[in-house]
């Protein structure tokens, strides 16, 4: 198993729902660091390290970090900018 | 899915695994029962959430491998090696026993009938996972959307489906399917036997003028080289859904 290896956001999706109540992996979200915008479902996911790591596909900035330390979740959010859901 | 998601609280639910089937030396079906699920459009998966005696707990995340039929929900998993949760729902999970699963989850890599084709699906390892799914919905709905199903394995052995895809492929209009072998092949094998490239593509997959939706699921470089050879093959980059797995996780 190599731990350089990402995934992508789809694998968060159920936490990513857990936490803004709606399903986020077709919304899209913006790097703090570079100004790329992707989907949320598109960026890098390291999970492999002590806690899953989301990353810019284009530039590798930190965009968010769960770490998991029962009996909760902390959720850092470093350099997302923003992410876009459903106005209704 | 966009402006229509309707929030709602995503809960743990108990399923039953009412069968297990081989799908082959690696892999397993497990066909859950499970009371109060919502429902799923093919591409999507399940967390799956395991609780040791001592209150360990371990999640991880599983395509559904068929379309949704009321509290049915069939994954099909492969053996990680050294992976902490797929060797007890390979080796140790039986009929009787339950699992806790949430879902459905995913926006980006669904597919249903209403969304058109025609439909190239390209799938490595266990990446086929969520393209049966979309297989098997094309077939159960009744759509005559042209399908092209590209497998890759490692060896004849390790190929998912492949005696459901014989049929569908024989059964339905419309649906080709084929499969390349990286690393062993048998003796009178005919079909592909190299890595999906852009030749590959130009020679099997839909061309960019037919404007196919593409689907692409498998292990984080097969993804990365087959997403990019469709691009440089003129497809739009909005028309080339991609999921990342593994080798991580397990």
């Amino acid at each position: 198993m190599s731990t350089e290896a990402h995934v992508d956001g789809n694998v968060l999706g159920g936490m990513l729902m857990e936490m803004f109540g709606a399903e986020m992996t077709d919304r899209r979200g913006c790097c703090g660091e570079c100004g790329a915008i992707g989907t949320m479902g598109s960026m890098h996911v390291y999970v492999e390290a002590p806690g899953d790591v989301m990353r810019c596909p284009a530039c590798s900035a930190v965009l968010l970090v769960l770490t998991r330390i029962e009996p909760v979740v902390r959720v850092h959010v470093v350099q997302l900018a923003w992410v876009e859901m459903a106005a209704d | 899915m966009v402006g229509t998601a309707v929030p709602r609280r995503l809960t743990w639910l108990v399923a039953e695994v009412v069968e297990m089937v081989d799908e082959t030396a690696r892999a397993r079906s497990i066909v859950l029962r499970c009371p109060g699920w919502s429902g799923h459009l093919a591409g999507q998966h399940v967390d799956v959430r395991l609780t040791a005696e001592d209150g360990y707990q371990a999640q991880r995340s599983y395509s559904i491998a068929a379309p949704a039929d009321g509290e049915k929900v069939i994954l099909t998993v492969e053996l990680v090696d050294d992976g902490e949760v797929s060797p007890y729902l390979i080796e140790e999970l039986s009929e009787g026993d339950r699992l806790e699963i949430r879902g459905p989850i995913g926006g980006y890599f669904v597919w249903e009938p209403g969304r058109g084709g025609p439909l190239q699906l390209i799938g490595g390892g266990s990446g086929v996972v969520p393209l049966m799914a979309m297989v098997r919905a094309r077939v159960e709905g009744g759509s005559d959307i042209a399908v092209r199903y590209l497998s890759s394995a490692r060896s004849v052995d390790l190929i998912l489906y492949r005696e459901e895809l014989a049929r569908l492929a024989r059964d339905s209009e419309g649906v080709e399917v084929l499969y390349t072998l990286t690393r062993e092949q048998p003796d009178g094998w005919t079909g592909l036997t190299r890595r999906v490239d852009s030749e590959m593509l130009e020679a099997h997959a839909f061309g960019a003028g037919e404007e196919p939706l593409c689907f692409v699921c498998g292990p984080t470089p097969f993804v990365e080289a087959v997403a990019s050879a469709l691009v440089d093959l003129g497809h739009k980059a909005e028309r080339v859904r991609t999921e990342r797995f593994g080798p991580t996780g397990g």
